[in-house]
């Protein structure tokens, strides 16, 4: 079956106003709720939510040396917060799966298929 | 021994292809490998068939023959070997479905080419290029791109069909009204694409059938039906558009005893209907326009109040300059070229050869022939077929040595 990863792009965004912890809650058992559709579907793989961007380190190789930088790798106000990693017979399911995700977390959502899985 | 022309042949390819092809990619479920087993068909049929003639079917043939290259060519692969166990089975299985508008195969495959993770200008191109039948280097010249810009777009598209896996099947319900847009832009840029090129009348008519497909898959679908009526309406008046030495022969001087009345009557049929089921929309209000033009026995017979109401319509469900500029011209026919030509003025439409062609007709009607002129000679510049430019530089003449004389661009 082929696999996908949904990312979730967050912006960087201070002006924002912070949730209430009523928000929160409510949003908590969304995200919960969907996360047991997709394990009762045997959609699920796998899932994460990550640290601001701010809290990444990059790790490269230059001249033979192993280099650490504080990161992100890439500068920009869009980062992933977060994914899941599903199973879906086609596109189409998986971009079902999406939509519900974005409906949830009201933020975009990046679509890729993995290119090892079989039939891919 | 019957001969068969290698133009016949083609014109059977352009035809037939789309079936052949979409049929080969459910049985194989790979494009490229469909593609280049339907042309292996057609290489062999263009040795045999002008030395052995026609077969009965020769889209039958095409698509047996095709799916015969294609098992030989997986035989020589192993991981061949694997996928055709699987595809002699599938193929047992379906065999047993019942056929109707929901198993044409073209239909899956215009969904697939059609589908919403593409972008608008691939979805023209695979469906021109997997349905219509056209080569590379003709979808190129549709879109007036580099061939080889083309062909990384085409290779890119099937890539992502792959890899994505974007399905090949017809959407559901709940799924139709989002998927049916892109599918509908598609067949009237096609049906567009077929208005001029060699391989014109083949497009025409797989955007109509696959039109025709459609609506009856979907009888529920208003604008479907409204596509069908417009393209039928359209292509009827398709024999009056060219006079003999091929240049453009304008609406009002069309001899509509040669518009195709079965089509006609087709259309006024599919628009009738739309007019009981009241969900005007954009196909619908063009179809309905073509069909008050269809009605009238001559130019000054139309009822011009009733195809200007029509616009109105239009404009307000799609307010485009070019609505804007066809409302005008109809506005012109009630209200007199001065009225039309004040509207014109604020459109910004300086790069579409239509609106100086309709601006070049209001100020010679005006009396005003060195302006006509300017714009008639702006409009066969920015023409893109010969047969526009023709009639153009035939209405320059018309308005004689004054008007062209000062035609020069400035």
């Amino acid at each position: 079956m082929p696999r996908y990863l949904l990312s979730v792009h967050v912006v960087d965004d201070d002006a924002r106003e912070p949730m209430t912890a009523e928000q929160m809650e409510h949003s908590w058992q969304e995200i919960n709720a969907l996360e047991a559709e997709m394990k009762a579907a045997g959609a699920w793989v796998f899932s994460g939510r990550l640290h601001d961007a701010d809290t990444a380190t990059v790790v490269r190789v230059s001249g033979g040396e192993i280099l650490t930088t504080d990161g992100p790798f890439v500068e920009a106000r869009e980062h992933i917060g977060g994914f899941y990693i599903i199973e879906a017979a086609d596109l189409d399911a998986a971009l079902g799966w999406a939509s519900k995700v974005t409906r949830t977390i009201s933020a975009p959502i990046e679509v890729w298929p993995f290119a090892d899985t079989a039939g891919g | 021994m019957p001969i068969v022309e290698e133009a016949k042949i083609g014109r059977i390819f352009r035809e037939e292809s789309g079936r052949s092809v979409a049929t080969l990619i459910r049985i194989f479920g790979d494009i490229d490998l469909a593609e280049d087993a339907v042309q292996d068909a057609f290489s062999l049929a263009l040795r045999k068939w002008p030395v052995e003639g026609l077969p009965p079917n020769p889209g039958g043939w095409i698509t047996r023959t095709a799916r015969n290259r294609a098992i030989d060519h997986l035989r020589r692969e192993a991981r061949g070997r694997e996928l055709l166990g699987q595809v002699i089975e599938g193929e047992e299985e379906a065999s047993g479905e019942e056929a109707g508008p929901m198993q044409d195969d073209r239909l899956r495959l215009i969904f697939t080419c059609c589908h919403p993770a593409l972008s608008t200008e691939v979805q023209v191109a695979l469906t021109l290029r997997l349905l219509g039948g056209l080569a590379t280097h003709e979808v190129a010249r549709a879109f007036l791109v580099a061939e080889p810009t083309m062909a990384k777009r085409i290779v890119r598209a099937k890539h992502k069909i792959r890899a994505a896996h974007i399905p090949y099947r017809v959407p559901s319900e709940a799924e139709l009204p989002e998927r049916l847009r892109p599918v509908l832009a598609v067949l009237y840029l096609t049906y567009n694409a077929g208005t001029s090129g060699p391989s014109g009348d083949g497009l025409r008519q797989e955007a109509i059938r696959l039109a025709l497909a459609i609506a009856s898959l979907m009888p529920d679908e208003a604008e479907v039906a409204g596509l069908l009526a417009l393209l039928l309406l359209t292509e009827s008046r398709w024999a009056a558009r060219f006079a003999a030495d091929g240049s453009l022969v304008l609406l009002r001087d069309q001899d509509r005893t040669a518009w195709d009345r079965t089509m006609i009557e087709e259309g006024h049929a599919v628009v009738r209907a739309c007019l009981r089921r009241n969900r005007p929309g954009p196909y619908q209000i063009q179809a309905a326009i073509n069909a008050v033009h269809a009605d009238a026995a001559s130019i000054e017979a139309t009822d011009w109040s009733q195809v200007l109401a029509l616009y109105d319509q239009l404009l307000a469900v799609s307010p485009t300059p070019v609505v804007a500029l066809n409302r005008a011209i109809a506005l012109g026919e009630v209200w007199g070229p001065h009225a039309a030509l004040v509207l014109l003025d604020d459109l910004d439409l300086d790069d579409y050869h239509p609106f100086h062609a309709a601006r070049a007709d209001l100020l010679r009607r005006l009396g005003r022939p060195t302006d006509a002129a300017r714009a008639y000679a702006r409009a066969a510049d920015l023409a893109p077929s010969d047969a526009e430019r023709a009639f153009l530089f035939g209405r320059l003449d018309e308005i004689g040595p004054i008007g062209s004389e000062r035609s020069e661009p400035s």
